[in-house]
């Protein structure tokens, strides 16, 4: 057998260790806790995009649906295998998507509302995956190998979202009476969710404080001039501020989760013992 | 997935013009491609729009059997390839559905004739999904079926049709191999596992016989379509060739057959196989299938739901493309 290319490795690595381990300076449960919340709210999204599959007002908006669902459960499978790893206690990324209850799930209320109408699906991917895009191309910088990884490859598909649910609110203002009325509800219905993602809380700032992820109040000028922006195209206001509706990060979410999973799980729940 | 031809066509010979017609059957019989452009007799055409049209309605209608357990599929890895493969589905009937534009039918006339009940499609989605091992069984028999059908269509006679079908074939393997590893892993697993995969072999081993549409002798549209090169193997021939390959991969599993009739015939060189209930064939054809009235439903909410979106993209190309000219 030939034998195997030599490896390249970084400047100052060893070969051994120092490049696969998670920063010393990361606290055990700051790296999980933050994994579950990136590979939460892909997975949600993922499986509540998916739920159009076959019934998309055309065959096209049915394929740029399911693709933006392969997508965000292909980031679901690292960031939640990444979390198990972290946490040590012998749990894959299939353990964490089928095995926990509501409290311990980690997303964002964002990603979990119902799809509603296409106008509400569009408004939550718009406010979304904007943000998204914004954190990504931070988490490209992480201390953290892996996570700067799989944000590397993600950022492209998650600038693909952004752009198209940016070009279907912006459609869907200039299109007709009816639509830009349902865009304009469902921003408005949408809109009490979007301060939860930018919210510091504890593992945020940790995490900020070590390195992992960014500050996210970074780049909260940023999208608020890009929602602006594309609003304004679209011809609508932006919506008047809200009470913020918050929780999701600490596992206190809204009705709509719990039979999100009670579907999601249910194979995995039933079957404890299964492989498939 | 696949559908078989499945309206009876009147007058096959209208009145052409004898010399055009002699010359298309003579291009037609050296296996040569007839393109859009080309002259072709109607009945070609109306063949043809009617096998391509019913073929991309199979497609979409064929996204809801499946797409009924995404939101369930058993781990983060399935649920990837559900999603791909239901998503191939979508691609499959849109490249169909614009190979039969080619002929001159728009895709709104179409789905239009799917919604009224004109159109037909595939019969095998009009049976329900009811567990887990439906996905592998869908996968493993209804695209191994569907392949078995398309194959001999990547040489049939109009251009468009023939170029879809390499795609759609290369696709359609992968597919009838991801299903066929479902139930390979459903066939190692509990006592559970098992059950779910011998019970789906059971529901869907006739459905999937008859995709290949009526016995030959049933089947008076096949020889012209013969000719035509629109079909290139008699229905009976298909299904016998999917039962010799199928039934070794059954065994393979460690599944029987639904079938007592059942036996490999040393002279024939071919598994003998029983009686396919034309009876439930035909009712199915009919549009009385077990969840024939929830496909057709959902299909039509989707549409009539999904107006207003396409209306608004509509009535914003309008209005940008009057800003440009203005």
């Amino acid at each position: 057998m030939a034998s195997l290319p030599p490896i390249d490795l970084p400047e100052g690595a060893t070969g051994k260790g120092e490049f696969d381990s998670p920063q010393a300076e990361v606290p055990h449960d700051v790296r999980f806790d933050y994994l579950l919340r990136l590979g939460d709210d892909s997975l949600i999204l993922g499986q509540r995009l998916s739920e159009w599959c076959g019934h998309a007002p055309s065959v096209e908006v049915d394929l740029s649906l399911a693709n933006m669902a392969l997508d965000l459960i292909g980031q679901a499978t690292h960031f939640l295998g990444a979390a198990g790893e972290a946490e040590g206690r012998g749990r894959d990324g299939d353990a964490l998507a089928f095995h926990r209850d509501v409290l311990d799930f980690r997303n964002c209320l964002l990603v979990e509302q119902p799809n509603g109408d296409f106008a509400r699906t569009m408004a939550r991917q718009f406010l979304f995956s904007t943000w998204q895009k914004m954190l990504f191309d931070h988490l490209t910088g992480s201390c953290d190998p892996l996570i700067a990884a799989v944000a590397a490859k993600a950022v492209k598909e998650v600038a693909y979202h952004q752009e198209l649910s940016a070009e279907w609110v912006i459609r869907l203002g200039g299109g007709t009476e009816e639509s830009r009325r349902r865009l304009v509800d469902a921003l408005d219905w949408t809109w009490r969710f979007v301060p939860e993602l930018f919210e510091m809380d504890e593992i945020a700032t940790a995490a900020a404080g070590c390195g992992l992820g960014p500050d996210v109040g970074l780049f909260r000028e940023d999208y608020d001039r890009r929602i602006r922006s594309v609003l304004a195209e679209a011809g609508v206001d932006v919506p008047s501020d809200q009470r913020p509706i918050l929780g999701g990060r600490r596992g206190h979410h809204s009705e709509h989760l719990g039979h999100l999973i009670a579907v999601m799980q249910f194979l995995p729940r039933t079957y404890p013992d299964a492989k498939w | 997935m696949y559908t078989t031809e499945l309206q009876k066509s009147n007058q096959v010979r209208a009145i052409e013009d004898p010399e055009k017609l002699a010359a298309f059957e003579a291009r037609v019989a050296a296996d040569e491609f007839i393109e859009p452009k080309d002259w072709m007799p109607e009945a070609y055409r109306r063949t043809l729009t009617r096998q391509i049209s019913q073929h991309a309605h199979s497609e979409i209608v064929g996204m809801l059997p499946e797409g009924n357990w995404i939101s369930r599929a058993p781990s983060l890895r399935r649920k990837a390839i559900l999603l791909a493969k239901v998503q191939d589905e979508a691609g499959h009937g849109l490249y169909l559905y614009s190979a039969a534009e080619t002929l001159g039918t728009s895709r709104e006339e179409m789905i239009e004739a799917l919604h009224s009940g004109k159109a037909k499609y595939s019969t095998i989605f009009n049976y329900p999904t009811l567990t887990w091992a439906d996905i592998g069984a869908i996968g493993w028999l209804v695209d191994g079926a569907a392949i078995m059908n398309q194959v001999p269509l990547q040489r049939t006679s109009y251009g468009p049709y023939a170029r879809a079908m390499v795609r759609v074939c290369k696709e359609e393997s992968f597919h009838q191999r991801q299903g066929y590893e479902i139930m390979m892993a459903m066939c190692a697993g509990t006592a559970d596992q098992k059950r779910m995969a011998q019970d789906a072999l059971n529901r869907w081993w006739w459905p999937s016989l008859m995709m290949f549409g009526p016995p030959d002798a049933d089947s008076p549209n096949t020889a012209q379509s013969m000719r035509w090169r629109i079909k290139r193997e008699t229905n009976d021939e298909l299904r016998q060739k999917f039962v010799d390959i199928t039934v070794p991969q059954a065994e393979a599993l460690g599944l029987k057959v639904p079938d007592p009739a059942l036996e490999w015939n040393e002279a024939r060189g071919h598994y003998d196989f029983g009686e396919v209930d034309w009876e439930e064939f035909y009712a199915v054809v009919r549009g009385e299938g077990p969840v024939a009235k929830e496909r057709m439903a959902a299909r039509r909410e989707a549409w009539e739901e999904g107006a207003w979106v396409r209306d608004a993209a509509a009535a914003y190309a309008e209005k940008q493309a009057a800003k440009k000219a203005a």
